[in-house]
């Protein structure tokens, strides 16, 4: 079963200077699932999420990402992986279509590829008139969605979401996790870091970090039957009373 | 090949796009050439003068008319008192003060010899040793001619004797002194510079601001080729910027292009590796973008101010003459004055092209080094 | 109070923008007041020497001994000239006549002649001068045992600058020109970052008066450029040997003056800019070549076009210099700059009710 593990950590250690941001983390990921990594603001979550993704180095620890190493295969690890950040990632004063196309060229895509999948993503995100559309134009709750479908544009096996929903409508954010469920649905990996509690509930697996620590890693219904709580938010308090 | 073609595309819209670039592509090019052009010159002419004339006889009145007909003078005032030419002097309304005293003319005639005072406002060094040589050729020259009115036959045997030596000049590539000839080539350089350093020093540290650096370094990208995507739209850019200089060059000061202009293009090429490499240097060691600007500033300040531009490079010790060896825009100032005016061809510049292309390698290659995708 | 303590803080808590402020200026009149000078030393200069006797030798020797000219090559004919001047190094060719020194002797008279390379026509000028200076001088020497009758004797003084060090003009001129960058380019950048960090707006909905933000924000400002220009002052007459023959009180009191009107000018640029870059690019062209080039400072303002010697009337720094130039080098009084003084003092008040009637506009 080894094999479905598609991010395996071990004994993950960042340091910066004397800060122990990331303090000996050990998990893995399955393939497909939607895995949440959850904690307060400055817990360590993008500094992990960096590390996954090859924008970090760790100080020390075994990592692999899509069945590659983290230290050798950067490169192919990037080939396979799509990332949001928590900053906002698209060119503000470029169109949709030529933020769209930007990235998938970047990434290899064929240019016929390239358009037939944007006629399909402008149909499914209902901004067809919004093609020609510069980014700064867009409320910010597309510029998510947006971001997200380019982030998985290229048919990535694993997507890392850093905050994605960070400062938006509850509305927005559900309408953005049924675009996280379409994406695992067709077998993409989801990778993603929130601290909004009610958000754990919609993910497979969560773990729950603590100053730089995993303090609790299971299915959210698993650590509510544990912790004896209503909801994720009292388990998170819970754990860092 | 494609992916660098992409990031090309990218930025050649996202600079067409920005409100600012038009303006700074087509105005500050004009507004450079017409100001810095006009205003640097160092041609002494016009030397403020004031005669005092306290002997009022034919030979003062003599040597105030060879004053009056230099071209380097202009007579700004005449007073008898030394004390208000003195004046003059110290507010700064005259350079110079001629003093002749009373008595001038009767002692040159009867002694054979007779003084006269010369002040010389030396805050200004150029033109204070300038124009007092003029005083002093004017006033020999008389000299020369009422030896052979006053002298009688014997005295002028006896200066039959003096020796001269005749000396003749010619100015060439330029026989009018026409400063403009020279400012232009060397604004051009700083146009291309200005252009060239801020857009590519302003550029990376601003896609790290808004964030988007992470997410072209979670791509499978390379990093040369993300780095050679950037600086093509620039160079095109920049050698735009050169070739429409030097038409504006040619309209308004009909500057003479002796040289092949395809070399200009190839040094310009050349050149400009060096100093987009500079401001990707810059750049990848900034963390905002002020920083970028006050740093890509400084340099191009202390390069601009010790190329050569407006004070010449002898003019400096020698060892800031040796710290020009690390300035491009010295290098290339000097390259574009050649081919441009004198039609140097590739064999006399090579020896600079090959300088600033292994320059530029070096440059480049520590702006890949340090832009590292992972920290 | 509170407020100028705050400014002051943000300040030098930014180690970077106080090595700006403080290691710029220092390394610029250190760098700037040796490279930038007028005078022409060690011009490359080509012989063709057609003679090669004693005359012509000794008068190679008196070129390279002035120190103004480096003979870099030798030529043997005329066809080498343009090689030599294409290469770029060669600024000028003294041509010596065959049979120089016997034409010399015999006849009295003999021919060199200069060409220079003119495309610097400014430094041709001068190098041609030189060398026709300098083989005027031999010609004289020669001719000394001659008595010259009815001889016109030249008393010349060298007012204010009798060694004729081109740093008397420039340090002035560098002084003016890094008040007015730090002073006005600093300020416009800060009130810009808090416009773009939204603080401004929290200044402006509190009680505080327009006037008593500005007081607050220039006034670290203030004491910092002072602190400056003191500097550059120091490094001026203990570095460069430039005096001050005029009242230091005065010259502190002009000086001040200015710093007062390039902050102004400063504030002014920050209420058109809406971000830092703008500000920055703004000061850049608005303030830094017109100080330099339009200011007298390297290039005297008599010899520009009318049209352009009329902008440069509005130049600030060009009054500032004339004033520095006057106290510093003349030792001269109020009473011959006060008319310098005023014009000053006109821009400040002009630019500061400016900006306080920006400010009130938006406070509306």
């Amino acid at each position: 079963m080894n094999k479905n593990k598609i991010i395996k950590v071990k004994n993950l250690v960042k340091k910066f200077g004397d800060f122990v941001a990331n303090d000996n983390l050990n998990f893995e990921v399955e393939a497909g699932e939607i895995f949440g990594f959850l904690g307060a603001n400055g817990a360590g979550k993008t500094t992990a999420i960096k590390i996954l993704t090859g924008l970090s180095k760790p100080t020390s620890g075994e990592i692999s990402v899509a069945g590659y190493d983290i230290y050798k295969e950067t490169e192919k690890i990037k080939r396979n992986i799509g990332y949001m950040s928590q900053k906002f990632s698209l060119y503000d004063d470029l169109t949709v279509f030529e933020n769209i196309r930007f990235y998938a060229g970047i990434y290899g895509m064929k240019k016929q590829e390239i358009i037939d999948k944007t006629e399909s993503l402008l149909d499914k995100l209902d901004i067809r008139n919004h093609k020609n559309s510069l980014i700064r134009s867009l409320p910010l709750g597309w510029k998510q969605k947006l971001a997200f479908s380019i982030a998985i544009f290229h048919n990535p096996k694993i997507v890392f979401l850093d905050e994605p929903t960070g400062g938006v409508d509850p509305v927005t954010r559900r309408m953005f996790w049924e675009l996280i469920y379409d994406a695992s649905n067709s077998g993409i990996t989801v990778f993603v870091t929130t601290h909004y509690m009610d958000e754990a509930e919609y993910c497979d697996r969560i773990s729950i970090m603590d100053k730089g620590k995993i303090v609790a890693l299971d299915k959210p219904q698993i650590l509510k039957e544990q912790y004896n709580a209503a909801n994720i938010d009292e388990v998170f308090v819970k754990i860092a009373r | 090949m494609r992916t660098i073609l992409h990031i090309i595309q990218k930025e050649f819209i996202q600079i067409t796009r920005d409100k600012m670039m038009l303006p700074i592509i087509f105005v500050v090019p004009i507004v450079q050439l017409l100001f810095l052009v006009y205003a640097a010159t160092l041609e002494i002419k016009n030397i403020d003068l004031c005669i005092v004339d306290n002997d009022l006889s034919t030979v003062s009145r003599e040597i105030t008319q060879k004053f009056e007909a230099s071209p380097f003078f202009v007579v700004k005032g005449k007073t008898f008192s030394v004390e208000q030419s003195e004046k003059l002097i110290e507010t700064g309304q005259v350079d110079i003060v001629l003093n002749i005293p009373h008595n001038f003319e009767k002692d040159l005639i009867r002694n054979k010899k007779a003084g006269i005072q010369i002040l010389v406002d030396a805050i200004n060094q150029t033109t204070g040793s300038i124009g007092s040589s003029y005083c002093n050729q004017i006033i020999f020259n008389y000299n020369k001619n009422i030896i052979t009115k006053f002298s009688d036959l014997k005295t002028l045997f006896e200066i039959q004797d003096i020796k001269t030596i005749n000396i003749e000049h010619q100015f060439w590539y330029n026989p009018d002194l026409n400063y403009k000839v020279f400012m232009v080539p060397g604004i051009l350089v700083i146009l291309v510079t200005i252009i060239g350093m801020f857009l590519s020093a302003m550029n990376l540290v601003k896609e790290k601001e808004i964030g988007t650096i992470e997410q072209i370094n979670v791509t499978p990208i390379k990093k040369h080729q993300f780095i050679i995507g950037k600086m093509i739209p620039f160079l095109i850019i920049a050698l735009f910027e050169l070739a429409f200089g030097l038409t504006l060059g040619k309209i308004l000061f009909n500057i003479p292009i002796i040289g092949n202009l395809w070399l200009v293009f190839l040094s310009a090429t050349v050149y400009l590796f060096v100093i987009l490499g500079f401001g990707l240097l810059i750049s990848t060691l900034s963390n905002t973008q002020q920083q970028a600007m006050f740093v890509a500033w400084f340099f191009m300040l202390v390069f601009i101010m010790m190329s050569g531009l407006f004070t010449p490079i002898e003019s400096m010790p020698v060892w800031a003459q040796k710290l020009n060896l690390i300035n491009p825009v010295a290098f290339f100032i000097k390259i574009l004055r050649m081919v441009l005016l004198k039609g140097s061809e590739i064999k006399d510049i090579k020896n600079d092209l090959f300088y600033l292309f292994g320059y530029g390698v070096v440059v480049f290659s520590f702006a890949t080094i340090r832009y590292k995708k992972t920290n | 109070m509170n407020f100028i303590q705050k400014e002051f803080r943000h300040i030098l808590r930014d180690t970077r923008t106080l090595i700006i402020m403080f290691g710029i200026p220092i390394v610029q009149i250190l760098l700037f007041g040796y490279v930038i000078s007028t005078e022409v030393k060690n011009a490359g200069i080509a012989i063709l020497d057609l003679s090669k006797d004693q005359a012509t030798i000794k008068i190679t020797e008196k070129l390279t001994a002035s120190g103004y000219f480096k003979i870099i090559k030798n030529l043997n004919s005329f066809d080498e000239i343009e090689e030599a001047f294409k290469q770029g190094n060669v600024k000028e060719v003294v041509i010596f006549e065959i049979n120089f020194d016997k034409n010399l002797e015999n006849f009295n008279s003999a021919n060199v002649q200069l060409i220079a390379d003119a495309t610097d026509a400014n430094t041709a000028n001068i190098i041609v001068f030189y060398t026709s200076s300098i083989i005027q001088n031999y010609v004289n020497e020669q001719n000394k045992t001659i008595k010259m009758p009815f001889e016109i004797k030249i008393d010349e003084r060298m007012l204010y600058n009798e060694e004729l060090k081109s740093s008397f003009m420039f340090v002035p001129g560098i002084m003016a020109i890094i008040l007015m960058l730090i002073s006005a380019m600093m300020t416009s950048i800060s009130i810009a970052r808090e416009k773009e960090l939204g603080t401004m707006e929290v200044l402006l909905v509190s009680p505080l008066k327009p006037v008593q933000i500005i007081l607050g924000k220039v006034t670290p400002y203030f004491i910092l450029s002072l602190i400056n220009a003191v500097s550059i002052l120091a490094v001026g007459y203990f570095v460069f040997d430039v005096p001050v023959t005029g009242s230091l009180i005065l010259l502190m009191a002009e000086t001040m003056l200015f710093i007062l009107l390039a902050l102004s000018l400063g504030i002014f640029i920050s209420t058109v800019a809406k971000t830092q870059q703008f500000a920055m690019m703004l000061s850049m062209f608005a303030l830094m070549l017109p100080t330099m080039l339009l200011s007298g400072f390297v290039f005297p303002i008599e010899n520009m076009p009318v049209w352009l010697q009329v902008i440069c009337q509005v130049m600030p720094p060009k009054w500032f210099i004339i004033i520095i130039r006057n106290i510093m080098l003349k030792g001269t009084g109020l009473l011959y700059i006060w008319k310098e003084t005023l014009i000053l003092f006109i821009f400040t008040a002009f630019f500061i009710l400016l900006s306080v009637k920006k400010f009130k506009i938006r406070l509306e």
